[in-house]
């Protein structure tokens, strides 16, 4: 590929051909009953579990070559981290939810991509850094997101760490860095040749209750932490209804900050740059509280003639 | 110090790999490193039966989790510090105690769950203070989640219930906090040679902090904890915490040995090693600025689909306080501690309710100490005598003689409650909020019953009480006969 380019080839150029928000509460992997989880459930959280399947769906008629996620559970604070060894195979046990997700599981990275948007995030300005340690665990965000979108895990994958700014600086920074880190990646998949897609996983509103249900899938216990959070919820799903994007980059601080929202990584600052912030509708194929959180399945799809209003 | 003091001596130990995987990468690191050495010398021949742990940076959500796996086994990489290297583990954990802390958790009214699963990731700072500090695994350990919400008082009553746990089962531990002081670490790559602590007023708290901690100063750091978290920590938590937890389980008090076997920059933030013994001398009185807690009475019922201190129907839920107190007064709820998970612990339906998280009365040997009671109806509320104020705060007339006659009927129904009576007092001390006006009508009821009885006695006037009421008593008797 690289000595044709430096031929003058005319390769075409990557692309984006969709980008997902895919939140990761690990319910929906417990609730599901996969072979690669050991807990086992009577399920729970359909809406979100069916709207992650017929997401799934839309996907397996995509040609595309990789899943890009950026994921807010994998924290650093010294710039951002790509994966960086083409195969990660290990047992994933949620710190948070140990009861309910310890994930067998074996991906394959997509190194030559991670490097490219690695490269390309460095000569943005950016920290940079790659993981290249075996025994580094993928966190659970990443496999949740990338479990419920493909399940047969048929394409290899890139894992993007959350640099922590709005920790050390504040949501207005983060939605800076963010937005530099999704343009540089934007172009470095553009001059990789490759059909990507792109997976911000992360919840809209994340105010969790701090209690559990003795049966955790016990559906009659699930609801919104409280109202102010679905109302904002509400209005940023509307907003991607109206393919008001730029518009919710404007108001992330605000949302984030209302919201204790897990907006707050980046992800989706960073999806919608890299994106160029679609100003089409988003398909939104489900909303549903976990633990308290508000969770929505967005995508955004780049070719008209595949969009269809879902809900 | 107590014989009965569970604790032999705490160490703060710092969160980053550094000292574990690179000490010879950084002189300061490996000054770390040789504070770790000295401090495993002394807990390996310290006689502890456990080693305890609370992590800052190993959150929970979901109460706090107790690590409860008999053998916890991984090989676990730091998610920055991913190219120092790989930490191998294999750590003893003592189930036992950890469901004994767990249990003493529920007790206090927290939430709490042992977790022991294989592969669970055990945290990068829990990692390296067991494996420099407990190298050939000789000393059983137990690691206690920080939650992400928790404030003080959630948090000092974790460190209280650790405390009841170490005494339910006769252990010594020595216990261990894994926190940064200053908590800023630079955003860049930085040469392992060019590594200082990030800014010159983090430096100089830290270095504040660190003249305290060698004070043996521990209490006083815990009261200041707000202040550390607003000047030298990135807030990545809602609170500086480590303090709150470890001055709990180590009794809040200021007498210790401190000493500071390191301070040193970790990739900008500061990281020391420093141990607490437990001595017999305090540096000085300690600084309560802030309310001791017992019992934790959060917000772990919005599950149940209530919100907190939501108020039982039909008691006191609706009373607000009074002469500028802010706020419901009705702190009780249905899972307010009982006689039954607490045996020393005197309640009573014939007294009115406590107004805040503290029961009628304890037991402590021969001796019954009694909560400060005024006039209120155990039932209705009422005041006898009228209350001082209505509820836009107005004064009103008042009989100081039926609020006296009823605040020493409720004593007597507590003390009846703990099998003793009004001839058991032994001291008394009363709070009037109008000493002109009512000390000498309360002073005529009072002698009615007193004057064959000679309890010792203290009459204070104070500005307020918690509620519109004019008189209020505190009482010390003899207990009856076990």
């Amino acid at each position: 590929m690289k000595r044709e380019r430096a031929l003058g080839s005319t390769m075409a150029d990557g692309e984006i051909v969709l980008g997902c928000l895919a939140p990761h509460p690990p319910h929906l992997v417990y609730a599901e009953n996969p072979a690669q989880n050991q807990p086992s459930s009577e399920g729970g959280w359909e809406m979100l579990r069916w709207g992650y399947a017929a997401l799934a769906r839309k996907l397996a008629k995509i040609e595309y070559d990789t899943i890009v996620v950026f994921t807010p559970h994998w924290m650093t604070y010294i710039g951002t981290h790509f994966l960086g060894l083409p195969n990660f195979k290990s047992l994933s046990v949620d710190p948070i939810f140990p009861n309910l997700f310890r994930y067998s599981y074996d991906l394959t990275v997509d190194v030559e991509l991670s490097e490219a948007m690695h490269k390309a995030t460095a000569e943005a300005g950016l920290v940079t850094k790659m993981m290249r340690n075996p025994d580094f665990r993928v966190d659970y965000g990443t496999i949740t997101s990338c479990h419920l979108l493909d399940p047969n895990w048929s394409k290899p994958i890139v894992t993007i760490s959350s640099n922590r700014s709005r920790d050390y600086y504040s949501v207005e920074v983060m939605n800076e860095q963010a937005t530099a880190l999704g343009q540089a990646c934007r172009r470095a998949i553009k001059e990789s040749g490759k059909k990507v897609v792109l997976v911000s996983s992360n919840s809209l509103s994340h105010r969790h209750f701090t209690t559990e249900a003795p049966l955790p899938e016990d559906m009659s216990r699930e609801h919104i932490y409280n109202h102010s959070q679905y109302i904002w919820d509400m209005k940023m799903v509307r907003m991607m209804r109206e393919g008001k994007m730029q518009e919710i980059i404007d108001i992330m601080p605000e949302f984030t900050e209302q919201t204790i929202a897990e907006t707050d990584g980046g992800g989706l600052t960073w999806m919608m740059a890299a994106m160029a912030m679609p100003d089409y509708p988003a398909e939104i194929y489900g909303y549903q509280s976990v633990i308290g959180t508000g969770n929505a399945i967005a995508a955004w799809d780049p070719d008209e003639t595949r969009r269809e209003v879902v809900m | 110090m107590s014989e009965e003091n569970p604790i032999l001596f705490g160490l703060y130990t710092p969160p980053h790999p550094h000292p574990l995987l690179a000490p010879d990468q950084n002189p300061g690191w490996g000054r770390l490193r040789a504070a770790f050495d000295t401090c495993r010398e002394r807990v390996q021949s310290s006689g502890a039966d456990l080693i305890l742990i609370y992590s800052t940076i190993w959150p929970s959500i979901i109460g706090h989790q107790i690590q409860a796996n008999p053998r916890a086994e991984w090989t676990h990489v730091d998610d920055d510090f991913h190219d120092l290297g790989s930490m191998p583990y294999s750590f003893g954990m003592d189930a036992e105690f950890a469901a004994e802390y767990r249990d003493r958790c529920e007790a206090r009214g927290l939430h709490a769950r042992t977790i022991a699963y294989d592969g669970f990731p055990i945290d990068t700072g829990s990692v390296v203070a067991l494996s420099l500090l407990n190298p050939d695994d000789t000393i059983p350990a137990c690691i206690v989640s920080s939650n992400v919400y928790a404030n003080r008082s959630e948090t000092m009553v974790l460190g209280k219930a650790a405390r009841d746990a170490l005494i339910a089962q006769g252990k010594k531990a020595v216990v261990i906090v894994v926190a940064s002081l200053s908590n800023r670490m630079f955003t860049e790559h930085i040469e392992p040679a060019e590594d200082r602590i990030h800014s010159q007023k983090d430096d100089e708290w830290n270095r504040k902090l660190l003249e305290f901690f060698a004070d043996g100063r521990l209490e006083d750091i815990s009261q200041l904890s707000r202040d550390i978290q607003g000047q030298i920590r990135v807030q990545k938590v809602v609170a500086y915490k480590p303090v709150w937890w470890m001055s709990a389980v180590m009794g809040q008090h200021n007498s210790y040995d401190g000493e500071v076997l390191a301070y040193e920059a970790l990739h900008g933030s500061g990281g020391a090693v420093i141990s607490l013994t437990p001595a017999a001398e305090s540096i000085g009185d300690k600084e309560f600025d802030e309310d001791d807690v017992e019992f934790y009475r959060g917000d772990r019922n919005v599950l149940e689909g209530g919100v907190a201190n939501e108020n039982r129907d039909g008691q006191i839920g609706d009373m607000q306080a009074s002469a500028g107190v802010v706020g419901n007064l009705d702190e009780s709820d249905s899972k307010a501690p009982t006689s039954q998970t607490f045996p020393d612990i005197i309640s009573t339906d014939s007294a009115p309710n406590p107004v805040g998280a503290y029961p009628h009365a304890r037991r402590v040997g021969d001796l019954l100490y009694l909560s400060g009671v005024g006039p209120r109806q155990p039932s209705s509320n009422e005041i006898p005598g009228g209350p001082i104020e209505d509820d836009a705060g107005l004064p009103l007339d008042y009989d100081i003689e039926a609020q006296t006659k009823a605040c020493i009927a409720n004593v007597d129904a507590i003390l009846q409650a703990s099998g003793a009576r009004l001839d058991d007092v032994l001291d008394i001390t009363t709070f009037l909020v109008d000493m002109k006006r009512d000390f000498s009508g309360y002073n005529e009821v009072y002698a009615t019953y007193f004057n064959k009885i000679q309890a010792t006695r203290t009459t204070l006037e104070v500005s307020a009480l918690p509620t519109p009421i004019a008189v209020e008593m505190k009482v010390i008797a003899r207990a009856p006969p076990i």
